[in-house]
């Protein structure tokens, strides 16, 4: 009975965003929304695929991980590179880009992962330096000035459905008993491990999930901007995505989607401002931890599923019960 | 080989300005178990106060070892302030948040700081007044050299530590200091006033970035509102290196990573620089996480 009624919400929280994706659709072609509309609406939904897959790692999981925007890289730069030097069409390259990101991942998760707390916050911050550093001695790759002319192919359907694509995956993963799983090791990695679970094994499988939607994340990015460097990948970027779940609310998918809008919302909006943007928005994130250091919706926000934002439900109690 | 030396003699000064940042984080971390993300704009902040002090000081007409010692005094104690204003309205409200929200506030304080500098100073770099006259000296007859502006740096940087060890070892402030982050709720049972005892790892830490901006200045004569970020990271590297927490580590730490970096960019190396200081990052932590002057502590169940 109870399955029924989460499959009634699965079908829900898919319909209206479709309708949602229809409406946006209908307003884009017939102009009522302009070019600048749909950059930032493609914005917002890069945003959210980053988010969205982090919180797989630092919310769901409890891996606090501040390198995202290293596998983001990794996918801008092999996408472009397919779509560049050997013309694969779009789609095939940011699958691709997104299956390298998660080798990259594995690779990186394998060592760092037996580390916990902030000693893997550092080794991930400092893998994602690396990555960049690399790309920047890299020739193939243009080194500092890096990739540009690269075909700005992302439209809005093929953004929305790769976000969508990541969310139902990334929120049916957490649903599944791999899910609960990635949970227990939240809660407690020691009992978890007692209770049966590889630890490691599904702490590295949440890290490549993550890692593979950041990587396609990054190649719809690089498909929308025509220029990629490796200055855009550095480390503030990752800690842009971090704020982004922290914001929303740690743990919660609903949480990470609607930290990613506010935030890129914000972050548009005060473009007019460059001085005063940055002070603003760090002003915004100290009094926003003060205040309200559970994030956005990090205990309530169930009124906000009564909307049909992807029925992240179940997370959302689970981090209600857990988060203390 | 002389060339090896030289190249050392250059790592101890770049490494003493790292060593100088990592003990702030190694204090703090040591005390609240929080990763300052701010501390690398302290040292900032603490560069251009001595900018302005010592361009003001130069024009009055002092004598230019006065111009240093007391802009060093004046920016040093401007960022203990600073440092303890930062405590007191950001992370003091959090102490018993999750530690993920507080390290966000951090992150908050270090993007406001930065952003704050350009807003109010402009995003150009702005040039370091030359305080004491360059000198070249020859070591012992080899062509070795070293300028006037490295002693200064390590005679400031070893004055410095003989203070910082004396104050953690030898007075109140400092007994409170080591219980406190030997564990916080004893030392409070036992009557220490644990707020105070962190005002006073912040103001000490801060104290030092500000002198190690100052230095720095005084090395590379120019001074810009994002200076902070880079050389707080691998300073934070090198706290990592040491032993988080650990004061010695700090300084030991420091210097290992300014030398290991000088002589990578001396072989021709110097843009794999920065990736050498992440990877040492990486290779302690998968090998000996507690850095090498920390304690391994263990989990329990």
């Amino acid at each position: 009975m109870k399955k029924l009624k989460l499959n009634k919400s699965f079908w829900f929280g898919i319909v209206f965003s479709l309708i949602l994706y229809g409406i946006i659709r209908v307003l884009l072609t017939t102009g009522v929304l302009d070019d600048v509309a749909e950059s930032t609406l493609i914005l917002v939904c890069i945003n959210v695929m980053l988010a969205v897959s982090l919180n797989l790692i630092n919310g769901i999981t409890g891996q606090f991980s501040i390198g995202h925007a290293g596998f983001m890289s990794i996918g801008a730069y092999v996408s472009a590179i397919l779509t560049l030097n050997f013309d694969v069409p779009l789609v095939f390259a940011l699958l691709i880009a997104g299956l390298v990101a998660a080798l990259f991942g594995v690779l990186i998760g394998i060592p760092t992962l037996r580390l916990n707390g902030d000693y893997l916050a550092i080794a991930t911050l400092g893998f994602g330096e690396i990555i960049r550093i690399v790309l920047l001695n890299t020739e193939y790759v243009g080194g500092a000035s890096g990739l540009s002319g690269i075909p700005a192919e992302t439209t809005w359907t093929i953004m929305f459905f790769f976000t969508l694509l990541t969310i139902v995956v990334i929120n049916n993963f957490i649903r599944s008993s791999h899910g609960r799983a990635c949970i227990a090791i939240r809660e407690n990695e020691i009992a978890a491990e007692a209770m049966g679970i590889n630890t490691t094994l599904y702490k590295v499988i949440a890290f490549s999930l993550g890692a593979l939607f950041a990587g396609i994340a990054g190649g719809l990015s690089a498909h929308k901007f025509y220029v990629i460097n490796p200055g855009s990948f550095n480390f503030l970027k990752s800690f842009e995505i971090l704020v982004m779940v922290v914001l929303g609310g740690l743990g919660s998918t609903a949480g990470s989607i609607l930290g990613a809008i506010v935030l890129t919302l914000l972050f548009t909006a005060l473009q007019n401002t460059p001085e005063l943007r940055m002070i603003i928005y760090s002003v915004i994130l100290i009094l926003m931890m003060i205040f309200r250091p559970k994030g956005l919706l990090g205990s309530t926000g169930l009124s906000f599923m009564k909307f049909g934002k992807k029925e992240a439900k179940p997370d959302d109690v689970i981090s209600e019960s857990s988060s203390s | 080989m002389e060339y090896f030396i030289q190249q050392l003699i250059n790592g101890i000064s770049v490494g003493s300005i790292y060593a100088l940042i990592a003990l702030g984080y190694t204090m703090v971390y040591g005390i609240i178990k929080l990763i300052n993300f701010a501390h690398g704009d302290v040292f900032m902040v603490g560069s251009f106060i001595g900018l302005f002090s010592a361009r003001y000081l130069a024009s009055v007409g002092l004598p230019p070892v006065i111009v240093l010692i007391i802009s060093l005094i004046i920016s040093m104690t401007v960022s203990a302030l600073l440092g303890i204003s930062i405590e007191r309205l950001a992370y003091k409200p959090l102490r018993k948040a999750s530690r993920i929200a507080v390290l966000i506030t951090a992150i908050g304080v270090s993007f406001f700081l930065e952003y704050s500098g350009v807003f109010v100073l402009g995003p150009q770099a702005k040039g370091f007044p030359e305080i004491l006259n360059k000198k070249q000296y020859q070591l012992f007859g080899s062509s070795v050299q070293v300028d006037s502006n490295q002693i200064m740096i390590l005679v400031t940087t070893v004055i410095l530590m003989i203070i910082l060890q004396y104050i953690v070892h030898r007075t109140k402030i400092g007994k409170a200091m080591r219980a406190v982050s030997y564990d916080m709720e004893a030392a409070r049972l036992m009557g220490i006033n644990v707020d105070r005892t962190i005002s006073a790892t912040f103001a000490i830490g801060s104290a030092l970035a500000a002198a190690a901006g100052v230095i720095f200045g005084m090395t590379y004569n120019s001074v810009d509102p994002m200076m902070g970020v880079l050389p707080g990271l691998k300073a934070f590297v090198a706290a990592v290196l040491g032993g988080i927490g650990s004061v010695p580590g700090a300084l030991v730490g420091g210097l290992l990573l300014g030398t290991v970096e000088t002589e990578i960019s001396s072989l021709g190396y110097s843009s794999w620089r920065d990736g050498v200081a992440f990877a040492v990052l990486i290779l302690i932590l998968i090998f000996k996480p507690s850095g090498l002057f920390g304690k391994n502590v263990r989990e329990k169940v």
